[in-house]
Formats: structure tokens, C-alpha cells, sequence
């Protein structure tokens, strides 16, 4: 089980404002 | 940090995430991180559904830690809501699931705030002081906390 982060960050925060729900935005630089 | 499936769990049912990668993604990277001052990874952002910013992780944590930091996170959304009931509801189920970590006497003391904030009954404001006569004390939160003694 992992998480499905989506790199679409224009269209997450579209959604989350639409869905009142809350984003977690990951800055990282692990290997993906 | 993001394998432990408490994590999971805890990301899937309260967020939609989204990750934007120093080199895989570095334009979004360069844009995004100009507009919420990420300057380092791993940082991490939890966003109200408006894209503000209500908390903010960077660096590494262990399990417990980083859990009890994202559950903070998503406290401090509904308390910013005004969802006082369940902001500290939340708050309150930090210090009980991880009463170690770092999180747990800020939790404390916004759990105290929560109730204040929907009643204007100072009562809950004194509780809070009196617990942390009990716990925390060498914290800052001891300290704020303490004016409502």
C-alpha cells in the first residue's frame, strides 16, 4: 500500500478548492 | 516515513497529496517552492482546500514523529475552519497516541484553545495550564500555557 502522490499540483489544488478537502504538497527528492 | 501504512492511511483519508520532485518535476519545483518558501526537501505542506498553508514539516522525522506532525497539521486546518469540536478532537487524539513526540504539548495546548474559542469559557484555557503542572513542563508550550494558570 503506498500513497498516490500526483504531480499535477494545478489540477490537485482545482480539486481540493471544488472538494473543500485538504492538500498535502511533498517537496522532495527522493528516488522515484 | 511515507512506507508506514498508518501514513498511508492517515494521507489517503484526510488529503489529496501531490508531490512535486527537486529533479523530476523541477520546473513545479522552481514555481511551487518560489511560492510557499520550500527551500529544502523533504518538505512537506499541508494545505487548507484553499492552498493555504497551515502547517509545515521539513526534514526527516521517524514514524511516530512525522505521524503526530501530519495529524497536527490537519488539527490546525480544522482549527483554522473553526470546526472547534473537531480540532480538538483531534488535537487531543495526539497527546494520547503519541505522547512523546514533539507535537504532543503543542497539541495540548490548542486543544485547550479549541474549546475557548467556541464557548469564550476560560475554564478549558485553566485545565490546559493545570496539565501541563503535570507534563511537558521544560517546553515552550508549559510556558505559554502558563499565563492561564
Amino acid at each position: 500500500m503506498e500513497i498516490n502522490f500526483r504531480h499535477d499540483v494545478d489540477a490537485v489544488l482545482a480539486e481540493a478548492k471544488q472538494q473543500h478537502k485538504p492538500v498535502l504538497l511533498d517537496f522532495s527528492a527522493a528516488p522515484m | 516515513m511515507w512506507p508506514d501504512p498508518r501514513v498511508v492511511k492517515f494521507v489517503t483519508e484526510n488529503f489529496l497529496p501531490a508531490r512535486v520532485h527537486v529533479r523530476d518535476d523541477s520546473a513545479l519545483f522552481q514555481r511551487y517552492g518560489e511560492k510557499y518558501g520550500a527551500q529544502w526537501t523533504p518538505t512537506i505542506l499541508e494545505l487548507d482546500a484553499e492552498g493555504v498553508e497551515r502547517h509545515r514539516i521539513e526534514g526527516f522525522l521517524p514514524n511516530d514523529d512525522f505521524l503526530a506532525q501530519l495529524m497536527l497539521g490537519r488539527a490546525q486546518i480544522a482549527f483554522a475552519e473553526q470546526k472547534w469540536d473537531e480540532a480538538e478532537r483531534r488535537f487531543r487524539e495526539i497527546v494520547e497516541k503519541f505522547p512523546d513526540t514533539d507535537a504532543a504539548p503543542e497539541a495540548l495546548y490548542w486543544a485547550g484553545v479549541a474549546p475557548y474559542k467556541a464557548t469564550h469559557d476560560n475554564s478549558s484555557l485553566k485545565q490546559t495550564a493545570n496539565a501541563f503542572r503535570d507534563r511537558y513542563q521544560d517546553t515552550s508550550w508549559a510556558k505559554k500555557a502558563s499565563i492561564w494558570a
